[in-house]
């Protein structure tokens, strides 16, 4: 290893202040820190600094996120595969994909695993690809003319984004999406640990609404041309109300828990998703607090809504422990609302943060007919309320301090 | 009860009069800087509303609407075309009214709100829900439920965005955006995540 880094020591002159390349010192920058540990120490009087910085806490949501990826690439496979054999009138969604996947020996059927896999691959990695293409480029831009670091943040966000996309979104609406949300939702405000909405779900949010065609409905969510497949949660929404639960008959509880069900790519395996939790709790750093929170919120207000039933709503029969496993809760609640820098920050602060979206969550998913999913937009709702939340934990806590300190 | 209930929950969430129909969009730029003089200007806009849409009602049904003048022996006359100047001359009124009432007996909130106060006479917040309040015919207690709801669902958008720009005081955000130009960004931002509430019927 030792001759690159001579070649990067070498180099370095030409990126300093003043060197031929200055403006490109972030990309230098970049690929020096992504190759070795930043060698600077602390100036001055010397205090302890922990081993973990933002790079490695960036690193390790990578690595809870792997699960998910791999779940991505089975269930997107195994989703589509099954439907082009159910039938013949339904063919394979893109076919460059299906020439690479045909010309590659393999055929479309679902109990072939690997199959499975490389069908699923041929969906998600072009959406990843184009999403850390456009991504990183505008995050490099902004870094080089704003004089920042090129941030590790950027790997999430980067890998959130695709697992909240349905398989068949167009390239070019992924392009778009990312470069609002990385524009928009971060550099306006200066980068990563400065924005107050989480990018990757402002990318979303701008694709649901600006393309919802693409993003929503029937038709989306499995990658085979002409085959409609509602999610769970379409499905029940759509439903009359005397069947209720049955509406459902696709997807048992146990398929729903591990993934085997119609929706954005990544979200449909509440499995993954509570490895990826354990992960992330065990290296401490995702909160615990804002995910039990979440679930707690979720599981209070569709108890209530089962409590109460509805003639004309089949939404309210949902089982409150159903609510856990479809859509993208699970996925929500452990990597999207648990981020650091647009989640509140103080204890108290933060369990309330996780019911209120808890609670909208399934209050946007029984109520709102908009939507049937809802725990996009309840985590932004989220994001926008945090910072109120916090500052009325710290006043509650000066108020309290002060009535000790008086008595 | 169930259907006034509904109304206060359209007022403040789904029809949020600021991040729905962006009404009151100036003072919400100008006076979110500190989360305690957005909570100040919040409550004196849900106090002003809560007494301006149900007084404008009641000049409305009374007086200018067509036909409001048949207990004056005039059933043909319709005076609606003054219904503005009207409206922004009782909102002018209530608020030099509130204010001189506070000052004599609350001092103490009238300093707090200082400028604020006379400033709610030109948000468009308020003369937009007297408006409303025409447009979708609702009656004197429907009126008072909308008023003050309107009035909860604006000073919660201020003050949430307060929070924000508090939160947000140390972010480097590129020169020609400081100010106005962020806070603009932050308001889009902002009703994005309030669409979670558009589609809910009630």
């Amino acid at each position: 290893m030792k001759p690159l880094r001579n070649i990067l020591d070498r180099m370095h002159p030409l990126f300093k202040k003043g060197g031929r390349y200055e403006k490109f010192y972030a990309l230098y920058e970049a690929g020096d820190t992504f190759l070795y540990t930043p060698g600077e120490v602390t100036p001055g009087p010397s205090h302890v600094r922990d081993g973990i910085d933002l790079k490695r806490m960036m690193t390790l949501v990578v690595v809870a996120l792997i699960p998910c990826v791999l779940m991505a690439f089975y269930n997107t496979g195994y989703q589509a595969n099954l439907a082009i054999a159910s039938s013949d009138a339904i063919n394979v969604f893109s076919s460059w994909r299906g020439s690479i996947y045909t010309g590659l020996g393999f055929s479309y059927d679902p109990t072939s695993f690997v199959g499975n896999v490389v069908h699923g691959m041929l969906y998600f990695l072009p959406v990843y690809i184009v999403t850390m293409t456009v991504g990183g480029m505008c995050e490099a831009v902004f870094s080089m003319v704003r004089g920042h670091e090129i941030n590790e943040g950027f790997l999430v966000s980067g890998l959130l984004f695709p697992l909240t996309l349905p398989p068949t979104i167009p390239l070019w609406q992924v392009g778009i999406g990312i470069a609002f949300g990385v524009v928009i939702g971060k550099e306006v405000f200066g980068g990563t640990g400065k924005n107050f909405l989480n990018p990757a779900l402002t990318a979303r949010a701008f694709l649901y609404f600006a393309y919802p065609a693409q993003i929503s409905g029937n038709f989306v969510w499995t990658a085979a041309d002409g085959f409609s497949g509602a999610t769970p949660l379409g499905a029940l929404a759509a439903a009359p109300v005397a069947e209720g639960m049955k509406a459902i008959t696709d997807v048992s509880f146990l398929q729903a828990f591990l993934g085997q069900m119609q929706g954005s790519m990544g979200e449909t395996s509440t499995l993954a998703c509570l490895i990826g939790a354990v992960i992330l709790i065990a290296t401490g750093v995702g909160s615990w607090q804002i995910m039990v929170a979440c679930v707690l919120g979720a599981l209070g207000m569709a108890g209530v809504f089962s409590v109460f039933g509805s003639d004309t709503n089949p939404m309210f029969a949902m089982p409150p422990l159903w609510h856990l496993v479809v859509g993208g809760f699970a996925f929500g609640a452990v990597f999207m609302a648990t981020d650091p820098v647009s989640a509140a920050q103080t204890a108290v602060g933060k369990w309330i943060y996780g019911v209120l979206i808890g609670i909208m969550t399934v209050l946007i998913r029984v109520i709102n007919p908009a939507y049937p999913e809802g725990i996009m937009l309840a985590i932004l709702f989220g994001n926008v309320m945090a910072p109120l939340i916090d500052y009325y934990v710290v006043q509650a806590n000066i108020k309290r301090r002060l009535a000790r300190n008086a008595a | 009860m169930e259907h006034y209930l509904s109304l206060a929950v359209r007022a403040v969430f789904v029809e949020n009069i600021l991040l729905a129909f962006f009404l009151g969009m100036c003072s919400f730029l100008a006076v979110s800087r500190k989360i305690e003089t957005a909570i100040g200007l919040g409550a004196a806009v849900i106090f002003v509303l809560t007494l301006t849409t149900p007084l404008n009602w009641v000049l409305h049904e009374y007086l200018l609407k067509k036909g409001a003048l048949a207990w004056a022996g005039l059933p043909g006359a319709d005076m609606s075309f003054l219904n503005f100047i009207l409206f922004i001359a009782t909102i002018a009124a209530t608020v030099q009214l509130v204010e001189m009432v506070l000052d004599r007996y609350s001092p103490k909130l009238y300093t707090a709100l200082g400028i604020f106060l006379p400033l709610i006479a030109v948000n468009c917040a308020i003369l937009g829900s007297s408006l409303f309040m025409v447009e979708r015919d609702y009656n004197l207690a429907e009126t008072v439920v909308f008023g003050s709801g309107s009035g909860v669902g604006w000073a919660l958008a201020i003050i949430a965005m307060a929070a924000i720009r508090t939160k947000i005081r140390y972010s480097n955000v590129p020169a020609g955006l400081r100010g106005l130009g962020i806070t603009m960004l932050i308001t889009g931002l902002m009703a994005l995540a309030f669409q979670c509430f558009a589609g809910i019927q009630l």
